[in-house]
């Protein structure tokens, strides 16, 4: 069974929404509470590999992207998260699961504020360690 | 109970070319264990690409890296063509010869690079002399073909903004017929020389799953046996119609990335090659003009690994979100174990074995404004230099 439809099937009732945007660029939606599992599925499981994560910030809300490569077919899937909590933006840290995910997190975590919880060394990546409190470069202004 | 130490290397070190901070935690000899300081050169790039359009950000993002400069403009080129309809529905075949030549000299400049520096970490200046000699005359080519020895500002949404005109594909070929016995030379300096063997061999090991649990990319995976290379995975420019091999190695030590980045030369000279021989006559642009709404994913194999580029489009003329992963983001935390463990007279070479990414060359030229006069190229200031050392010579003979 190919990677597509094996992730639809294990989570047929978590993920909200699939997106192909050919055949190689693969989005999927799913709640920030499912996020540790289905990465934990698609890492160790599938074996795929962890490119990077972007954040965003919208207008409703922060939006996570998780892509992982499938570097057999070239094929690129992103999991898309929304945290519709703009003035305490959490997810839970995949940086426990494996450590190329610690510093994208540290990142995100400098430039937008969101918190990722459970993260082993959640501190400044690129910042001076002086940068002022509570101002995030990659937010946009309000 | 050992005493332990901290060595700090860096922010600003003599063998370190751009800045960065790696604390050894050091017991007697042994690494035990590394903290790595890095944004002391955070530009805000991400930023600064939401507030330009989007023939503007090629120049921009080419001037992430000095050494990989035309990986990040053709990632992002490619991220925009994603949201097009992807490259090869896009781009005119012309354009996407021209697009893999220069990914591929790009290649071989940085990879000499890499090996002089290399050679000048473990004390071998030789190789860095002669490495970087032989480099100058791929940016040379650089230069005839792009117009710039460094940021070649080739790459635009849709094509390339140069042509290669016909008399300059033999002498192209000529400088590689040139640099492969350079190669040679170098792969029977590094590979059968006892001494660099004893050197490299064993030191700095990443294991396969220490690669694929720090998702480690480039000829760093590479080196540890993990076959990934997105040049093959993912064609993007030419690379599904020329035959050429993706390097493996197993050992995973600095002496393994070496060979890998070695051969890999051989790859690109091939490469380059079959492209001058195949590319067909035509268009070298499709004159985009709107970029429609959407999401868009770029990937280049860059000379260290792959190179990531997202863009989220709204249909304005600037992108809402452009997001930047360089591979050394990912293979220099991976130093962590590679460094960890070994003795700290290995750190060095291990640390820049995963090939982190430096600011380029520039050449020097002494210009009299006012007449606008070259009063002085390099020849002169060699020979200054050289009249300089006779002195200080001579002052020594005294």
């Amino acid at each position: 069974m190919d990677i597509k439809a094996r992730i639809k099937e294990r989570f047929q009732d978590k993920i909200i929404h699939w997106q192909e945007n050919s055949a190689r660029r693969v989005y999927f939606a799913i709640r920030k509470e499912d996020l540790v599992e289905v990465v934990k599925y698609l890492f160790k499981d599938l074996e795929l590999r962890f490119a990077i994560a972007t954040g965003t910030d919208t207008p409703d809300a922060f939006e996570l992207l998780y892509h992982f490569g499938y570097d057999e077919k070239g094929e690129v899937y992103t999991i898309r998260v929304l945290l519709e909590d703009k003035a305490h933006p959490q997810i839970d840290s995949i940086a426990n699961l494996f450590p190329g995910a610690e510093w994208i997190e540290r990142e995100i975590w400098e430039m937008l504020g969101i918190n990722f919880a459970g993260h082993p060394n959640l501190k400044k990546l690129l910042l001076a360690d002086d940068w002022p409190e509570g101002n995030y470069p990659l937010r946009h202004k309000t | 109970m050992s005493h332990r130490i901290i060595v700090p290397i860096g922010p600003y070190h003599p063998l370190q070319e751009e800045p960065e901070f790696f604390q050894l935690y050091v017991e007697g000899e042994k690494v035990v264990d590394i903290d790595i300081i890095i944004g002391y050169n955070h530009r805000g790039i991400e930023q600064l690409a939401e507030t330009r359009h989007y023939d503007q950000i090629p120049y921009l993002v080419e001037r992430i890296c000095g050494i990989c400069s035309s990986s990040h403009p053709y990632a992002y080129v490619l991220a925009v063509e994603d949201i097009l309809g992807g490259e090869k529905n896009v781009v005119p075949e012309r354009a996407l010869y021209i697009r893999t030549i220069v990914d591929e000299l790009q290649r071989i400049h940085s990879h000499l690079l890499w090996l002089g520096l290399a050679g000048h970490f473990i004390g071998y200046n030789t190789v860095w002399m002669w490495a970087w000699k032989y480099r100058e005359p791929v940016l040379d080519m650089f230069e005839m073909i792009t117009g710039n020895r460094n940021n070649y500002a080739m790459f635009k949404i849709g094509g390339v903004r140069r042509d290669i005109k016909d008399e300059d594909t033999s002498v192209l070929k000529k400088a590689l017929d040139e640099l492969v016995p350079a190669i040679d030379m170098f792969r029977g300096a590094i590979m059968d020389d006892p001494v660099i063997q004893a050197r490299l061999k064993n030191v700095g090991i990443l294991t396969k799953q220490d690669v694929i649990d720090w998702c480690v990319v480039g000829p760093t995976a590479r080196a540890s046996g993990v076959n990934i290379d997105v040049r093959r995975d993912e064609p993007y420019g030419v690379f599904d119609k020329l035959s050429w091999s993706v390097i493996i190695e197993k050992e995973g030590d600095v002496f393994a990335k070496t060979i890998v980045r070695i051969l890999e030369m051989y790859e690109s000279v091939r490469i380059i090659r079959q492209c001058v021989d195949k590319m067909p006559k035509g268009e070298i642009d499709a004159n985009i003009k709107d970029i429609p709404p959407g999401e868009g994913i770029g990937r280049v194999e860059a000379p260290r690994g792959e190179c990531f580029h997202y863009i989220k489009s709204d249909g304005t003329n600037r992108p809402v979100r452009h997001k930047v992963r360089a591979p050394s983001f990912m293979n220099v935390a991976s130093n962590k174990v590679g460094a960890v463990g070994g003795t700290i007279s290995d750190a060095a070479i291990t640390l820049a074995a995963v090939d982190p990414c430096y600011c380029c060359t520039e050449r020097l030229a002494v210009i009299d404004r006012p007449k606008n006069k070259k009063i002085m190229n390099g020849w002169d200031l060699i020979k200054l230099s050289q009249e300089k050392t006779e002195r200080i010579k001579k002052g020594i003979e005294k």
